[in-house]
């Protein structure tokens, strides 16, 4: 083999090469297996969970007797018989109290032999409970918002630079505006599910998630084990945009009745339950304030959102915290404040912080090219900061005015007219709009093992997660660079606790921590062959790990993903239809590891902002708490009909700082700005700007 | 209630038993070990579970096993002859029409329930021509038809060109 | 989901006796509705009789030119019936309209026709709605009801015990309402025929019960008479979603217009509604008010707005008013156009 060699590879580098997926053809019949389709010969039993329809209150009582008769019901657990759990966040002690903080809070779950007993059994379960009125509805004028210590990820909550409203009352021109948007929820197709044993005291998960690791922490303090007594593996996941990457009740609630019944179960959540047991994206109220010279130059710009946590947790989103880069102004400010309602608690969903923010702050700049009478993509370019400018440090690369450009030229933006309501095509309005997009790049701590034996496939081992990410792929790829190999002589292995530990996929942080741990490895592998065995792999092997992770980059330079957005609408002038038949967008995002799986990413993020900004929208009952609209058929998510052209490129972007990979991650960036394009577009095409998503048909007739 | 049935699933005769109750769906998953439809809502909401039924493609999540006794159900894992992947699995793959993986086999058995309406005629809701004998697969028609499986990760841009090319190869592509 | 004893009989007549005689029973066609209703716990039937190849599966011509429509056509086949396409082809394009192809392929045309109303109150067992458990009060109306009923709603605020402003979800029904059908029947006593603006029902001060069937009544075929101006005639659905997606509001709509140009005149029309209503809304007020009368954009908008002058609608459904009224008059003047070239 040639992997220990300096000598250039005799193979063609797989990074950068159109690569299929190499889990394809498994998964286009079926056969990769998903966290339920596991212990198929196991007898398994089946556990389905009680919800309270009380939003705040208490459990007064439980009679499971019925239940329990109930031929083939194993055990129901309740709060007053359920195994005590260690420390664990409030928001997931699930079955250790009476009290009940949020609409679908389980307060019982049922163990039966099979899933039609035990669903049928949770209905026999009876509950009584004292409750209060719930309070779930935010508003900018509620006197209980709060700042929260910190933001999501250790952002601070506020940002004041300047005197900003003193530069809002001196600018020419200002903008003064409020955007909402909805609770939305991630909706993967696989619904969280979890299989559940324990061999002795040894608790083993099939699990749906966005990395095994992650859970470890939760399901070792939960359970009172130490890591070497767990085991999760979760070589398949159908999806998850945020809401796998946390533990959550589900999995507590396995362990505890695998441990109960000594059986090995299966929790599979229902598509009802995905509303309240798996987190949601947090509505969010934004008050932007943008002031400007009569040539466009920024000279305050304000950003102040209002949200919602839970109860029982406190998630502050980091809303404006991509106002803070996208551009520069003398004055300037951004502020988060909280009300904690009678909710389940918020998670991530895709692009948490930069997908609602940006959209706002990205509608608002298209409301001040209007005021300003400027070309919407010309307010962007002038606006372009040369540092980051918050921070004062430079970019690593910023290639925001290149995707702008390419994007404008691929999508004939040339020419535009710019008043509004003047297009149609039968009865249809058209408009065109644009937003910048952006997503900060990271990456974190990731732990990669190689074992490489003579005239085998090498052996990769790192936890890593494929959430339809591309992971396998993309990471053989870079393995098979790294050794020096063909990608068939590499053996990956991911989604399994027992790998080297290795960080979660989510905040598009995968490629960028897993890959550069995966070189180091490889680094390590070629050291160790040259040093103790003279270049030549004997014939035991060699086993070596690598690890990788952020180092004097992240204090040196501001490293962000840049993207540009180009929407067309039409909108029926007589029903308020909306569509969006071509979309053009142009990203910047480093190092492209594999430009099949890269594009779907990309295109995935656009669908779904579309998606955010016609359809998807969670809503809040405020007379009982609950979500209201709680499946697929209430909870819109684009359709196949709803897509049209959808135009992708990039730029062939070199940044040597963000890691050995060059790659800035991709996962999130198609996603952000995406509905501030179309909601621009919508404007154009019918002078209506609506300021609250998602822009379903009654928007046309509001104040009508 | 328990009951005996023989379910025919991908060309085997599969005997087992089922309450009443159970799925055709969950027959497969939960008792026959056959987990290539998938669940993803159980409620004929997103179509992940598609599977042809004599042919036709229906959601299994919403017929019951007992109901489906001497009927052929076919899933995605059964389209695949002597082991060999089936256009649309290859069509699938070639044109990355699909992320996670979840949604596919009920994609693909969708699809090719979708070129078999096509070759009989059926008109769809974007039809130009409803009284028209001939059905050409644009790809607004297969945007349309495909309409009742949902993607999450959203490679509908992707999953268009996959059944266009299958829908060529079968003759109801222009 | 509630245990149940599964039955298949043999011939109508038996499962007439069979569910007849089984109060809590119910009859399983393509199950693409009551199963969904039985895993929400909202259907408890104990005992299923299986009709879905029970009744005629075929399209049969009638004497005058109409189509009498097995109650187990798949609303696929009947889509794509060409005497449908051909003489009806509103019926053709509700159809194509309504769910996916994977349902439309199970669903049956009874089963179509018996769906229950839609409300997200009334299919989470959880909530109080006065159709799921009669006297337990309406969540919709104080809570989520963008979709639901302006027309022909009971709206006395949600607590009175007979609120209900659930619509129902049919588009065939639709098109079938504006065709004036006949639904077959058989029951314990023998055959009777229900016109199809009789078996839907409006909530009035029982809002549990979708249709006036008895219990134990199956529908064996669907008689649609002759219209020969028919072939002019559309189904315009608008909907949140390109696709797959429940209506907001739809039109079902045929005219016969005599004349040209801009004397003609509409000698005879049909419209009925979809997503506005308990039933599938026939627009009388608005036909009588064009009958005899120009086929102009004035005449059809003033004559929506007669038919919606007796709506109810709530903050968050006042939309559909402006748009039902958008949408009529444009299909009126695509077919009156249409009827013109």
């Amino acid at each position: 083999m040639t992997a220990l060699s300096d000598r250039p590879t005799t193979h063609a580098p797989a990074v950068g090469s159109d690569v299929r997926r190499i889990d394809g053809p498994a998964k286009v019949r079926g056969r990769a297996p998903y966290a339920y389709e596991h212990e198929l010969d196991s007898s398994p039993a089946f556990v389905a969970i009680v919800q309270s329809p009380v939003a705040r209150g208490r459990v007064v009582s439980i009679d499971a007797s019925a239940a329990e008769a109930l031929p083939g019901v194993l055990a129901v657990l309740t709060h007053e018989n359920a195994p005590r759990l260690g420390e664990v966040v409030e928001e997931i002690r699930v079955l250790q109290s009476a009290t009940v903080q949020y609409a679908g809070e389980p307060v019982a779950a049922v163990v039966a032999e099979t899933s039609e007993v035990a669903r049928d059994a949770i209905g026999r379960v009876v509950v009584r409970y004292d409750s209060e009125a719930p309070d779930v509805v935010l508003s900018v004028d509620r006197d209980d918002l709060y700042a929260p210590e910190q933001l999501m990820a250790g952002f601070e909550t506020d940002s004041v630079i300047g005197d900003v409203d003193a530069a809002l009352a001196a600018a020419p021109v200002a903008v003064d505006v409020t955007y909402a948007t909805p609770v939305q929820h991630n909706q993967p197709i696989e619904m969280h599910a979890t299989v559940a044993r324990w061999d002795g005291d040894v608790l083993r998960m099939w699990d749906a998630n966005q990395g095994p690791h992650n859970l470890v922490p939760v399901l070792t303090s939960a359970f009172g084990i130490t890591e070497d007594q767990l085991h999760v593996v979760s070589p398949y996941v159908g999806g998850a945009f945020g809401s796998k990457a946390f533990t959550h009740v589900h999995q507590l609630l396995a362990g505890m009745a695998a441990r109960v019944t000594g059986r090995t179960v299966k929790l599979e959540l229902t598509r009802q339950q995905m509303s309240s047991l798996v987190g949601h994206r947090t509505p969010t109220i934004q008050r932007l304030r943008l002031g400007a010279e009569a040539d466009g130059t920024l000279t305050a710009i304000s950003h102040e959102v209002v949200e919602h946590t839970s109860r029982n947790a406190e998630f502050a989103e980091q809303t404006a915290t991509a106002t803070r880069l996208l551009y520069a102004a003398p004055a300037r400010r951004t502020t988060h404040r909280l009300a904690r309602l009678d909710v389940p608690a918020p998670t991530i969903m895709r692009a948490p912080g930069e997908t609602p923010g940006v959209y706002a702050l990205e509608s608002a700049m298209d409301e001040l090219a209007v005021a300003l009478g400027m070309d919407p993509v010309e307010l962007r370019v002038h606006n372009e900061p040369a540092r980051d400018p918050e921070r004062d440090v430079p970019w690593s690369s910023r290639n925001l005015v290149a995707c702008l450009r390419q994007g404008a030229e691929r999508f004939g933006w040339a020419g535009r007219d710019p008043r509004p309501r003047v297009r149609e095509v039968g009865r249809r309005l058209v408009g065109t709009g644009v937003a910048a997009s952006t997503y900060p790049t990271r990456r974190r701590p990731s732990q990669c093992r190689i074992e490489a034996v003579p005239g085998k496939a090498t052996v990769v081992s790192i936890d890593a997660s494929d959430i339809g990410t591309g992971a396998w792929t993309a990471l053989t790829q870079i393995a098979a660079d790294a050794l020096g190999v063909a990608m068939a002589e590499v053996d990956l292995r991911i989604g399994d606790s027992r790998l080297p530990k290795a960080s979660g996929a989510g905040g598009s942080t995968g490629t960028t921590s897993w890959g550069p741990a995966i070189q180091a490895a490889a680094q390590a592998l070629r050291e160790r062959v040259h040093a103790e065995h003279g270049g030549q792999l004997p014939a035991g092997g060699v086993v070596v790990t690598g690890s990788s992770g952020p180092g004097e980059e992240v204090e040196r330079f501001s490293m962000h993903a840049f993207g540009a957005h180009f929407a067309e609408v039409r909108v029926d002038r007589d029903t308020g239809e909306v569509r969006v038949p071509r979309m053009t967008s142009v990203f910047a995002a480093g190092r492209i590891v594999n430009a099949t799986t890269a594009r779907s990413q990309f295109l995935g993020g656009m669908t779904m902002g579309l998606s955010m900004a016609l359809h998807e929208e969670s809503v809040l009952d405020a007379v009982h708490g609950h979500f209201a609209n709680h499946d697929l058929a209430e909870y819109h998510v684009a359709t196949n009909a709803d897509v049209g052209e959808m135009d992708i490129s990039w730029l062939d972007e070199v940044d040597e700082h963000v890691n050995p990979l060059g790659a800035k991650g991709i996962g999130e960036i198609g996603i952000v700005g995406a509905a501030a394009a179309i909601g621009n577009a919508y404007w154009h095409a019918t002078g209506r700007r609506v300021r609250d998503l998602p822009i379903t048909p009654e928007a046309f007739f509001r104040g009508e | 209630m328990d009951t005996q049935i023989t379910l025919r699933v991908d060309g085997a005769d599969r005997p087992l038993t089922v309450d009443t109750r159970t799925s055709l769906l969950d027959a497969m998953r939960e008792r026959l070990g056959a987990t290539s439809a998938k669940k993803g809502c159980d409620h004929g909401q997103c179509g992940a579970c598609t599977v042809l039924l004599d042919g036709r493609r229906v959601n299994s999540c919403l017929v019951l096993a007992v109901t489906a006794q001497g009927q052929e159900v076919t899933t995605s894992d059964g389209l695949a002859v002597d082991g060999q992947p089936h256009a649309l699995h290859e069509a699938f793959v070639d044109h990355d029409a699909y992320q996670c993986g979840y949604c596919t086999p009920g994609q693909i058995t969708s699809a090719a329930g979708v070129v078999a309406e096509a070759r009989a005629g059926w008109p769809s809701a974007v039809t130009e021509d409803l009284v028209g004998d001939q059905v050409d697969l644009t790809d607004d028609e297969i945007r349309e038809r495909m309409s009742g499986n949902l993607c999450r990760c959203a490679a509908y841009a992707n999953i268009v060109p996959a059944v266009a090319e299958y829908a060529t190869e079968q003759g109801v592509r222009a | 989901m509630r245990e149940f004893r599964y039955e298949k009989a043999t011939d109508p007549a038996g499962a007439v006796a069979t569910l007849t005689a089984a109060p809590e029973g119910a009859y399983l066609g393509g199950g693409t509705n009551l199963v969904d209703l039985m895993r929400l716990g909202v259907a408890t039937p104990d005992v299923l009789v299986d009709v879905r190849q029970l009744t005629s599966t075929e399209v049969e011509d009638l004497p005058d030119g109409g189509l009498r429509i097995g109650a187990a056509v798949p609303n696929a086949d009947l889509a794509a019936e060409p005497r449908v396409r051909e003489r009806f082809p509103l019926l053709a394009q509700a159809l194509l309209a309504g769910a996916s192809g994977q349902l439309r392929n199970r669903a049956t045309t009874g089963g179509n026709l018996l769906q229950r109303t839609r409300c997200t109150y009334f299919t989470d067992v959880t909530m109080p709605c006065n159709k799921r458990a009669p006297g337990s009060g309406c969540g919709a109306v104080a809570g989520y009801h963008r979709n639901l009923a302006v027309l022909g709603a009971t709206n006395r605020g949600g607590d009175d015990g007979h609120t209900c402003i659930a619509t129902h979800p049919s588009d065939m029904a639709v098109a079938l309402r504006a065709l004036d059908a006949t639904v077959r029947v058989l029951g314990a006593e023998g055959e009777r025929a229900v016109p199809i603006g009789e078996l839907h029902r409006l909530p009035g001060e029982d809002p549990s019960r979708d249709t006036t069937l008895a219990h134990g009544e199956l529908i064996t075929a669907i008689d649609v008479p002759a219209l020969p101006w028919a072939t002019r005639s559309r189904y315009r659905k608008v909907r949140d979603r390109a696709s797959y997606a429940f209506a907001l509001v739809s039109v079902a709509a045929a005219m016969d217009l005599r004349g040209t140009g801009p004397d003609a005149v509409v000698a005879d029309v049909r419209i009925a509604l979809g997503g506005v209503a308990h039933v599938p809304w026939r627009a009388t007020v608005a036909e009588d008010a064009l009958r005899g009368g120009p086929a102009t954009e004035e005449a059809f908008a003033a004559a929506v707005a007669a038919e919606l002058a007796a709506a109810d609608p709530l903050p968050e459904n006042a939309f559909k008013l402006p748009m039902a009224t958008n949408l009529v008059t444009r299909t009126l003047l695509q077919i009156s156009g249409e009827a013109r070239a």
